[in-house]
């Protein structure tokens, strides 16, 4: 089995006396992608925080290829190819398509500090900016600001903002989130693309069962801010424990 | 016609008009305003950098301005009228002022905007009591008055014609006032080209996201406390070389000049009427403004004059009632120009 590159250790964050995620210990693989699954307030999305950095953990630790990214801020993570989109749409609302790519890209080549290069020179970051303009099928709209775009193609956006960052660690929470169902597929599609590069470490949270069975390498569950199952995508969803936590929820499960 | 495309020939006309105004105007009133004007672009417009790009409130523009026109004012006088301590006195000003940058930058930009506007404001009030209190130094309230380098001298015959007397071109003579004059356009030019560039760069971007979406910014890899600081540190030094320009210019600094909040106040509402984050609205901004200033009175007087027939006009129009009207005058433009005049010609173009 190939190294991990992500992996946490007893990660733990407490909000005054509340256990929002209770020492969870887990890694993650190159070329495999895990679904977090859970009910709502298991720690899901206060998990993916502590990894990519908006909260810092009361307690363990976060490496990544052996770097201990715990203290770091999100940007620094970021750096170390820690890329991560939201689950509410949160992009850069008066800046155009091109330009929010373009952040992403010029954030990871280091081309952010140059101060006095205009960008209409600078031709191979735009390039590299169209060229995940192209893979989320955007062309037509590069010149419009994000703000004014629909929300399924905004989610196609924050899709190509986080593949921009050219990232080991995809990480993706709910991001068919409130998209029709004909937009959907372009999501999971670029989400399968970046899967079978098999270098990449993918996370995802997801609620919808069919984009679990159509991507999931390997199932987490979560509950209470635990980490209660964890396995193979079947086996997990058809053990008894999960079934349980899920009770009131079996509908959505099924 | 785009509207970006007319919010530049406004502002590029503008700039003609200062190239050629000794010409154009030949008063020294006006030559006044003209190098007036091209000093304020110039700060309203590193100013843009902060409030209109990166989404930074600062109090304490003036302050940079200050220093940069205190370090020429101080070596000026301390020293002699040579380029030598004209050059120590501009690397003083700006190298206090990066400096101060940076450590106000670093302490407080993580902080939330409000406290950090509040420490601005509390080092910029520091500055001010500073220059009137050291006044063995500062010149205190009175300010200094100094001389500059001999070719900036009315007196200088910049040109002579065949006799030896003072060149004149188109009327106009060619003394040390025209050399001033010019040292003031070019550097002016220069400051704002520069910042043109630096908002189209790369970086223009970042700011720009840092405004826009502060956490994402962060969380694609930039790390926001450094940016902010740079950009800080940028706009603190372009408002000290504008300083230090004028300094040059007036050959006199003092705490009315550069470091008033009143002026601060200025810059805000040039600001606010040119456009926040085009920077060709500096242009209009700064320029409508400090026109205003200076002939808004002259215009009353005419209209009082002309009006003094009819009952209660000319009391209206009274000079004396100035500020009145220019108050009127920035709520209507802030009325109908709510995205301030360059930013709403944008707008609406595009929304055509």
């Amino acid at each position: 089995m190939t190294q991990a590159s992500l992996s946490t250790r007893d990660l733990t964050i407490r909000f005054g006396g509340h256990t929002a995620v209770n020492a969870v210990t887990c890694d993650f693989r190159p070329g495999e992608l895990t679904v977090i699954v859970g009910p709502n307030g298991a720690g899901k999305t206060t998990y993916f925080n502590m990894i990519s950095g908006q909260l810092t953990p009361s307690e363990g630790t976060v490496t990544k290829d052996g770097i201990d990214l715990t203290r770091m801020p999100a940007s620094t993570r970021a750096r170390h190819g820690v890329g991560r989109a939201f689950q509410l749409t949160n992009l850069f609302p008066r800046l155009s398509v091109i330009e929010n790519i373009r952040l992403a890209v010029q954030a990871q080549s280091g081309d952010g500090r140059r101060f006095f290069s205009p960008v209409s020179k600078l031709t191979e970051l735009t390039s590299r900016a169209e060229r995940y303009l192209a893979a989320a099928k955007l062309e037509n709209k590069a010149d419009l600001p994000a703000a004014a775009l629909p929300h399924g193609d905004q989610r196609k956006l924050e899709v190509a903002l986080l593949m921009a960052m050219e990232p080991d660690i995809y990480m993706f929470d709910e991001p068919t989130a409130g998209m029709s169902l004909d937009h959907t597929p372009d999501v999971l599609d670029l989400i399968a693309e970046i899967k079978h590069d098999h270098t990449k470490t993918v996370l995802l949270v997801e609620h919808k069962m069919d984009v679990v069975r159509a991507l999931a390498d390997r199932i987490i569950v979560l509950h209470n801010g635990e980490l209660i199952a964890d396995g193979d995508p079947t086996e997990v969803m058809s053990s008894q424990v999960v079934r349980d936590v899920y009770l009131g929820n079996a509908g959505e499960m099924a | 016609m785009n509207g970006k495309i007319t919010v530049k020939i406004i502002a590029l006309s503008i700039w003609g008009l200062l190239l050629f105004s000794p010409f154009l105007f030949q008063d020294v009133r006006q030559i006044e305003v003209a190098a007036r004007i091209a000093v304020f672009i110039v700060l309203v417009a590193s100013y843009d950098l902060l409030i209109g790009y990166t989404g930074i409130v600062s109090f304490a523009h003036t302050m940079f301005f200050g220093f940069g026109a205190y370090g020429v004012a101080i070596a000026m006088k301390q020293g002699d009228s040579t380029w030598g301590y004209w050059m120590v006195g501009v690397l003083a000003g700006v190298l206090v002022s990066a400096i101060v940058a940076v450590l106000i930058g670093l302490l407080s930009l993580r902080v939330k905007a409000i406290f950090f506007a509040m420490i601005t404001l509390a080092a910029a009030s520091v500055a001010l009591v500073l220059a009137s209190q050291l006044s063995s130094f500062t010149g205190g309230e009175d300010g200094i008055t100094y001389s500059v380098q001999s070719i900036f001298k009315p007196a200088t015959k910049l040109l002579t014609d065949d006799e030896g007397k003072v060149l004149r071109i188109m009327d106009v003579r060619m003394n040390g006032k025209i050399a001033a004059y010019y040292f003031v356009f070019i550097s002016c030019a220069v400051l704002f080209w520069a910042m043109l560039r630096i908002v189209a760069s790369p970086l223009g971007t970042v700011l720009q996201a840092i405004r826009e979406n502060e956490a994402r910014a962060e969380g694609i890899g930039y790390r926001v406390v450094a940016y902010r600081t740079a950009v800080f540190v940028i706009a603190a030094t372009a408002a000290a070389l504008a300083g230090a320009v004028y300094a040059t210019w007036l050959k006199y600094t003092g705490p009315d000049t550069t470091l008033s909040f009143a002026i601060m106040i200025d810059i805000l509402l040039m600001v606010v009427i040119g456009g926040m984050g085009t920077m060709w609205g500096a242009v209009i901004g700064a320029t409508l403004m400090v026109m205003a200033q200076y002939y808004l009175r002259d215009l009353m007087e005419v209209a009082a004059n002309a009006t003094e027939a009819l009952p209660l006009l000319p009391d209206l129009l009274s000079p004396d009632r100035w500020l009145l009207w220019l108050g009127i005058i920035f709520i209507l433009l802030v009325y109908f120009f709510p995205a301030g005049i360059a930013g709403t010609i944008i707008q609406r173009r595009a929304v055509k």
